[in-house]
């Protein structure tokens, strides 16, 4: 290779399976990237969502286990749900789901090789974006509804 | 092992054998099977979460012998053991992905691996017990 310009290209050489050095594009890295741009936001909100949707399945496993030990387990995780601090969780696991179950479809059709061109990559971020809002609202209107 | 010829790109001489190479297995010999495993966890979770994000929403205000019941129904039972397997599978794999990405070390990388997969191997048994002793 010829002399570096930038000492970021190190990282950028990567190797084909013939051996042949190429440059390969830098995935987002928080000293690199602009974070603020849609494609990269949206990308780390997939990873951030997913960790916050394991916390809503720890309380799940918590929610099953006072259900199976009885009536007085079951009244204490009731109590936190229903609670200022359990109601405000639930509602950003609520938000989470739907924002990682979105990102994800789209992220499956990106496995399959489709919305990879940078119109159709805004176009779905935003769907996601208030696909999201659409969604959370509408979970927590049912849930109102049947409280 | 790298020169450089003026006006080709650099050559380096690879270890892999053609046979290795067609093989596709890589250097941990799973080839794709870990990020094609998320791929099918999650195509199973899709319809498994909004099933059960839908059944709570409709039903929050149900009593302890209410939710019972509801747990204790063949198709719920069934549904809910799919949902548990494959949500801490998921959850494992996803995490163990993170881990990778941002831990440097790698008796740090290997143990925090090894942690989240405990832990969710115990999450996903304590929640699948909870159901089958409700439901049988």
């Amino acid at each position: 290779m010829s002399t570096m310009q930038d000492s970021r290209e190190a990282t950028m050489i990567g190797r084909r399976s013939d051996g042949t050095l190429v440059r390969r594009p830098l995935s987002p890295h928080l000293q690199v990237y602009d974070m603020l741009q849609m494609t990269s936001a949206l990308s780390i909100s997939h990873r951030i969502t997913g960790v916050i949707w394991t916390a809503g399945a720890v309380v799940m496993v918590w929610w099953l286990v006072a259900a199976a030990a009885g009536p007085s387990a079951f009244d204490a995780v009731q109590w936190f749900l229903g609670s200022f601090l359990g109601i405000l969780f639930l509602m950003g696991v609520t938000a989470a789901a739907w924002f990682h179950t979105l990102a994800g479809i789209r992220h499956l059709a990106w496995d399959a090789g489709w919305g990879y061109d940078i119109p159709t990559v805004y176009k779905t971020g935003r769907a996601v974006l208030i696909g999201t809002a659409v969604l959370t609202a509408l979970t927590w209107l049912m849930l109102l509804i049947s409280w | 092992m790298s020169h450089t010829t003026s006006g080709q790109p650099p050559r380096q001489a690879t270890l892999r054998s053609p046979l290795g190479r067609v093989r596709g297995m890589g250097s941990a010999k799973s080839g794709a099977h870990h990020w094609w495993m998320q791929r099918v966890t999650s195509i199973a979770l899709l319809p498994l979460t909004i099933w059960f994000i839908l059944s709570l929403a409709t039903s929050a205000g149900m009593t302890h012998a209410e939710v019972l019941l509801w747990i204790g129904q063949p198709f719920n039972v069934v549904l809910l053991l799919a949902l548990i397997g494959l949500t801490f599978h998921h959850t494992a794999s996803g995490l163990q992905v993170i881990i990778e990405d941002y831990t440097n070390q790698e008796w740090l990388k290997i143990g925090l691996v090894l942690a989240v997969k405990g832990i969710c191997w115990l999450l996903g048994i304590a929640a699948a017990l909870a159901v089958l002793r409700i439901a049988v």
